[in-house]
């Protein structure tokens, strides 16, 4: 499903995100991707999502090269990902309901639809009670499994998540963990950048860990 | 089709919230855009009302017409002859038959004229036409003019060429004042809306970056501005039409009674539909000129 071929990443001027990484992802595997902070995790999921472009390499998402596809093809390459990211970019004007609207209001969803959906994916991971609610007024945990509804919302085959459970407690970092593995076991193929790798490596199909942009295992 | 209407729906609904949302800042603009477009519009109307004013001022009728006066030996015979040629003649929209005995009546009721008349042994006054064209243009005119000098029996031609050019060199300024004039604001319309989409793109500049992440096309994420910019312009060509009106509502009075002094009966209009059209359609088209320029400024910088 998601194939890496000797992808290199290189930041100006000179500084090596990713050097040399092949790696296959079947479907409906759960990838635990570990490494220190600055060892490449984000980067990694940025090229599937065709963010960033490999300096070298190729990126295949479902037998597509994402790393040369014209801008115009990157939308809809997006919208069958989901993607929850480091500082969750959630929009801090609009409430719960609104933020996790967003992506099916973009892929053209009647609001019907789009209603029932929002309310599902609120209320798998528990936030249906605080649909009103602006994500300011919400905890640290809460505004995460926003994230996560926001992220699966369009019901995408591909789901990254970089660093879930990144600042939060015990407690609600389980949760989190708890609502992403339920995903994965509907099928969802589940990429997960992160640092805790004790909550996920036991259920986790395959590791990826990155030192200084390399693959070590 | 459904999702295409809905999704500009969704980006129309948008634009008239971000113009309700500050309505200290959208009334300013509008107020700067109507201002702006009032200057040309308004001129038009004046143009359009002095022409009124000049074809309906002056000692009786002042519609360029050309006078054909035949020579005094010219029969009824020759005058009828000519009168046919006249009422034949494609550029001849309409002609008059005044004979010389009308011209000596009306010349002997005057005071001035009366006793000089009566001293006479005989009518020295012509039969004459008096012809209306159909292009009252200076050039077409003139042309008429050498024509009618060649026809027999024919002994001299009158053009009031002085006035004809007169009016059209007025005609011609005014225009050229007019088309400047909606340049030179329109542009500056064009700069208010830049400036005003590009304040907007930086306050939606999260969610402009979230939409892209989620899969937002470049149309989505232009489409609010597009309708924001062209509907600013569009309010603001209402305010001008408001301010056209406003003007000539006010001087209504003043210019009647100003004409009344040079024996015209003017009313002061407005801008007629067609302009007033012309205006909001200008108005709309700028607006949505300033916003994509701003679009294509500012979003290429921020991809």
């Amino acid at each position: 499903m998601i194939r890496f071929e000797h992808v290199s990443r290189r930041y100006p001027p000179g500084i090596d995100a990713l050097q040399d990484v092949s790696f296959e992802i079947a479907q409906g595997e759960l990838v635990l991707i570990d490494g220190h902070s600055g060892a490449g995790k984000t980067t990694l999921l940025k090229l599937i999502a065709a963010i960033e472009r490999p300096t070298n390499g190729v990126v295949l998402v479902r037998g597509q090269n994402v790393g040369a596809l014209k801008a115009a093809a990157l939308p809809y390459l997006r919208r069958n990902l989901g993607m929850v990211f480091q500082d969750q970019k959630l929009l801090f004007d609009r409430n719960a309901f609104e933020n996790v609207m967003l992506p099916l209001s973009i892929a053209g969803f009647s609001p019907r639809e789009a209603g029932k959906r929002v309310r599902a994916a609120l209320d798998k991971v528990g936030l249906l009670a605080r649909e009103k609610a602006l994500p300011i007024a919400l905890s640290g945990g809460e505004q995460q499994r926003l994230a996560i509804a926001r992220a699966v919302v369009n019901r995408p085959s591909i789901l990254m998540t970089d660093e879930p459970t990144a600042h939060l407690d015990p407690e609600t970092a389980g949760n989190v963990a708890g609502i992403l593995r339920d995903f994965h076991q509907v099928g969802v193929t589940l990429l997960i950048a992160s640092y805790d790798n004790a909550l996920f490596a036991p259920f986790a199909s395959q590791r990826l860990t990155l030192r200084h942009g390399k693959l070590t295992s | 089709m459904n999702a295409w209407l809905l999704q500009h729906g969704k980006a129309f609904k948008w634009a008239l919230q971000r113009l309700a949302a500050s309505p200290a800042n959208t009334l300013l603009s509008l107020i700067a855009i109507g201002i702006a477009l009032a200057l040309p519009a308004g001129g038009q109307m004046l143009l359009s009302n002095a022409l009124q004013f000049a074809r309906s001022s002056g000692e009786g009728n002042v519609t360029p017409q050309i006078s054909l006066f035949l020579a005094l030996d010219a029969d009824k015979k020759a005058a009828d002859q000519i009168a046919a040629r006249l009422k034949n003649h494609a550029a001849v929209k309409q002609s008059r038959f005044i004979s010389r005995e009308e011209t000596l009546k009306r010349m002997q009721s005057g005071e001035n004229l009366a006793e000089v008349l009566a001293a006479l042994p005989r009518n020295p006054f012509p039969d004459a036409f008096v012809v209306t064209p159909g292009n009252d243009s200076p050039a077409a005119m003139e042309q008429l003019r050498n024509e009618f000098r060649n026809w027999p029996k024919v002994e001299h031609v009158q053009l009031d060429s002085a006035w004809v050019r007169r009016l059209d060199a007025m005609l011609r300024l005014g225009r050229t004042a007019v088309i400047l004039l909606t340049a030179l604001l329109g542009l500056g319309l064009v700069a208010i809306t830049f400036t005003t989409i590009r304040l907007q793109i930086l306050t939606q500049r999260a969610e402009i970056e979230v939409s892209r992440l989620l899969g937002a096309t470049d149309s989505f994420v232009r489409r609010p501005f597009y309708y924001f910019g062209a509907l600013q312009g569009l309010a603001g060509g209402g305010a001008a039409w408001l301010i056209v009106l406003g003007v000539s509502t006010l001087l209504g009075k003043p210019v009647a009674d100003l004409a009344e002094l040079y024996n015209a009966n003017v009313t002061l209009q407005s801008l007629t539909a067609s302009e007033s059209a012309i205006l909001m359609a200008l108005a709309g088209g700028l607006g949505w000129l300033g916003a994509a320029l701003s679009l294509r400024q500012h979003l290429h910088h921020s991809r």
